[in-house]
């Protein structure tokens, strides 16, 4: 009895260090983004609450000098349509490959598979020639288009949902006159839902946290996003750690809620983009 | 062939649309699969203009392809092979001049001393995604066992791997600064360091491989509790009854229970780790002995201009990742997996 009471506590143990780790790096930068440039500098140790814990002028920094209202705006954009072109992309292909008898059509599966393994990181130095050529570079729709173009899970996803969609569907609206395209999209798409959150869901957030594509392809400084913004404040506030903070806080406050709002979903999504 | 079929079709046609309840019935049964090609190939017969009609179908799902197909190529097969030919010149990137240099790229990047230690600090990676697994193993098995606020900790554990990667950059940046928070950590328990954590090569890179141990142990974490979560109860339950022990539970039913998910996980730990790339470079920019495998070849093609030999670098870690990909798929024959 007294050994289990004591697993029992070991377990307990290990899981308040693990939340300790966890959060502890992330309350001290909250910490800090609401102290002044003299509190942080003053040596008093990262951990002392600030003086005035509604002081938000780092925010207003962040904001105004940061460019951070520009990077919102350009995440948004670029995430809605990417999003979106993946959700449409994916699910016209699931429905293509598994609707449809072809030729080539094994080709295409195995075109899908083989590029599933390919992880996009080797391939940039020369999708940058590409991307270049195509005149997409230092544009909005270079990373669009990579987005949209190179995410082969969401086909995946949708494939699985497709195939469980029973055939006498289709066959019951051909025989009122439907042609392909109408079935795709008033029987296939809308029954699609669950995938499309999940996509929407994985998608999403893969976009809001990319760096290396924008970092890649979009170096102007009107151009930034919110991981490429939040980057360059190294230069200009390197010392400035209340400033620093403040961005990332503003970065990490959405994804808080988001995650908050949507756990359920969240973990559904993550489980099915994985293990596919 | 398809026209024999045509031919048999129209009574079968005809026999599922006068009895819609048929139909539904047949739907039902299990050998619902074989009314697939029949209706596929059915629906055009009544038309007027058969060839029309036939070409349409033969081009429909084409048109559904045509988008994907194109990005798919665009963005990911061109590159590959433009790469590969890359590879093999000492292309600069922009000028039009360009000479085939054969395989001295290739040989280049195994024979110099400061090109071949990137694949050193990705040890520490690897070290680190050990680590990462046991942990993810170990808090996904207690929790899902019954545990008092087992959602308020399930999310703590799994928030991380949410964040984006800039922002966890600057949270550790501060976290190791001199006077930071593990200093003023430390302090309080009485061991207060001057240490730079990010200072020398071996503390550095330990201390990068640590945040990223940080940044996706929670997804980990969830797939495998997914994993256990899924597993029957009644096994447990079954096992309690043979006096099986916590222990016992874990060998034989949770741990053969995940081992999909477990090979997955091990595989792309190790792509992971020899594609380090965004903690490291945000994080010091690869000084310091921190350069990464991924962080060399950027800047080898878009710092230096050396886009031949990056390219010979991407493509060894592109074989390198295919085969271990390759590997895992022999040792666990993936039987989820077939779109065909």
């Amino acid at each position: 009895m007294t050994r289990r009471a004591l697993t029992r506590a070991l377990v307990y143990l290990s899981l308040i260090a693990a939340t300790l780790v966890v959060l502890l790096p992330l309350g001290v930068v909250l910490l800090t983004s609401l102290k002044t440039e003299k509190e942080t500098a003053n040596g008093s140790g990262a951990l002392t609450p600030p003086d005035d814990p509604l002081n938000f002028h780092n925010y207003v920094t962040a904001f105004q000098d940061g460019g951070m209202l520009t990077a919102f705006g350009n995440t948004a954009f670029i995430l809605v349509i990417s999003v979106g072109g993946t959700v449409l992309i994916g699910s016209m292909t699931a429905y293509a490959i598994d609707r449809f008898t072809f030729r080539f059509r094994k080709l295409v599966i195995a075109l899908f598979l083989v590029a599933a393994l390919v992880p996009g990181v080797t391939t940039q130095v020369a999708t940058f020639q590409i991307v270049h050529s195509l005149g997409m570079f230092d544009t909005r729709w270079a990373p669009i288009a990579l987005y949209m173009g190179t995410d082969i899970v969401s086909i995946y996803i949708f494939l699985q949902f497709v195939r469980s969609i029973p055939i006498s569907l289709d066959e019951a609206a051909r025989l009122d006159g439907a042609n392909a395209f109408t079935i795709y999209r008033k029987i296939i798409f809308p029954l699609l839902k669950p995938a499309i959150a999940t996509v929407v869901i994985v998608k999403g957030i893969a976009v809001y946290n990319d760096f290396y594509i924008p970092f890649l392809y979009m170096p102007s400084q009107d151009l930034g996003v919110i991981s490429t913004s939040l980057f360059r404040f190294k230069g200009p506030y390197a010392a400035h750690w209340e400033t620093i903070s403040a961005g990332a806080v503003l970065v990490i406050l959405p994804t808080l809620i988001v995650f908050l709002a949507l756990q359920k979903y969240i973990y559904n999504g993550f489980m099915r983009g994985a293990t596919r | 062939m398809a026209h024999a079929h045509a031919h048999a079709d129209p009574p079968a046609h005809t026999h599922t649309h006068s009895h819609p309840h048929a139909q539904a019935l047949r739907a039902g049964q299990p050998n619902s699969e074989a009314l697939r090609p029949v209706s596929q190939q059915a629906t055009p017969a009544p038309s007027p203009a058969p060839r029309r009609a036939r070409a349409r179908r033969l081009l429909t799902p084409w048109l559904f392809l045509l988008a994907p197909l194109a990005l798919l190529i665009t963005f990911t097969y061109a590159p590959i092979a433009n790469m590969i030919a890359y590879s093999f010149t000492d292309w600069d990137g922009v000028s039009p001049e360009l000479h085939y240099t054969g395989a001295e790229n290739y040989r280049e990047i195994f024979t110099r001393e400061d090109l071949f230690q990137v694949f050193w600090v990705s040890g520490y990676y690897l070290v680190a995604s050990v680590i990462q697994i046991v942990a993810a193993l170990y808090f996904a098995t207690i929790l899902s066992f019954r545990v008092r606020f087992r959602n308020f900790f399930k999310g703590v554990l799994f928030f991380p791997s949410l964040v984006n990667g800039v922002a966890i950059g600057f949270v550790f940046l501060y976290f190791f600064q001199d006077g930071g928070t593990l200093d003023t950590v430390l302090g309080l328990f009485g061991r207060p360091t001057d240490h730079a954590w990010l200072g020398t090569p071996a503390s550095a890179n330990v201390s990068l491989a640590g945040v990223s141990v940080w940044r996706y142990l929670g997804m980990n974490f969830v797939l495998f509790l997914g994993a256990i979560q899924s597993i029957p109860g009644e096994l447990y339950e079954a096992a309690e009854l043979d006096g099986a022990d916590r222990r016992h539970q874990f060998r034989y039913i949770i741990l053969p229970g995940i081992k999909p998910v477990l090979t997955l996980t091990v595989i792309l730990s190790v792509s992971g780790s020899l594609s380090a790339f965004e903690i490291p470079y945000i994080m010091t920019g690869g000084a310091t002995g921190t350069e990464t495998f991924v962080i060399q070849t950027v800047k080898l093609a878009f710092q230096f201009n050396k886009t031949g030999l990056a390219s010979a670098a991407a493509v060894v870690l592109l074989l390198i990742i295919l085969l271990v990909t390759w590997v895992q798929r022999r040792l666990v024959p993936d039987d989820r997996v077939d779109l065909v």
